[in-house]
């Protein structure tokens, strides 16, 4: 009985936190992407050609975020009957809609006019422990040209 | 030093290639970074703790990767990667590499 009081205090406390939390970083992600959508991050691997006046620097950002109790609850449930599970892919989203925001936000204090190579790498942080997925790092990269 | 993501630098010649650099990292968290981390695994949302550690050891592995550079007298670094590997349960390795050229 005391084991399932603590699950249900743990599921209602990840549900009401997790969801407040999602909102908010949501929110504060929608914004800061309207006002850093003047640098325009591109994934191609060759630079601008003809206009060589540019100087090239390395920028990056990085985020650790972790899934809450609840989601996590309903994600091992739905290792049982297979199918998507949407409570990682908006974790996977925002982290990488995070970290991309804090690279330009990097190259944005440089001046860059835009950025170039965009790499993501993904690694999952408690790997080692109990196969889970809970945490994610993304790593965002790039070569921001500022114009000289 | 020029530091960069991309195999050619705009405006600029490459005169030599130098060879692959790297450098590398191996970090392992405090425990009460861990139990922080183990409250927020409820609560869900960043870990600001790990973002700030994993931020220092790869800004260390990049370093190390600088130094490799400057020991061969290059004066860029194009073409960089990083990747992260993790080695035991609570330890992470990080990864930079790239090539060392000599740009006019």
């Amino acid at each position: 009985m005391a084991d399932l009081i603590i699950l249900v205090t743990l599921l209602a406390l990840g549900y009401g936190f997790g969801r407040y939390s999602e909102s908010t970083h949501y929110a504060s992600i929608r914004k800061r992407e309207k006002t850093l959508n003047a640098i325009p991050a591109i994934a191609s691997r060759i630079p601008p050609q003809g206009n060589p006046n540019f100087d090239s620097q390395l920028v990056s950002g990085s985020v650790v975020i972790s899934v809450d109790y609840f989601k996590r609850f309903i994600a091992g449930l739905r290792n049982l009957v297979g199918g998507r599970m949407t409570s990682y892919e908006t974790l996977l989203d925002r982290a990488r809609r995070e970290a991309i925001l804090r690279m330009k936000e990097e190259a944005d204090r440089l001046g860059a006019s835009m950025v170039f190579n965009l790499k993501l790498e993904t690694a999952s942080i408690h790997k080692g422990r109990r196969n889970k997925i809970g945490s994610v790092e993304v790593l965002a990269y790039g070569t921001a040209l500022t114009p000289n | 030093m020029i530091v960069s993501n991309l195999e050619i630098l705009p405006g600029k010649k490459i005169t030599k290639h130098l060879g692959l650099v790297q450098g590398s990292s191996v970090r392992a968290k405090h425990v009460g970074r861990d139990l922080m981390a183990g409250l927020k695994n409820i609560f869900g949302g960043e870990l600001k703790g790990y973002t700030e550690l994993l931020q220092e050891s790869r800004q260390e592995a990049h370093e190390r990767m600088l130094e490799q550079a400057k020991a061969v007298g290059a004066n860029a670094v194009l073409n960089i990667r990083f990747s992260t590997s993790s080695i035991a349960a609570g330890a992470a390795e990080l990864f930079a590499y790239g090539t060392a050229v000599i740009v006019e």
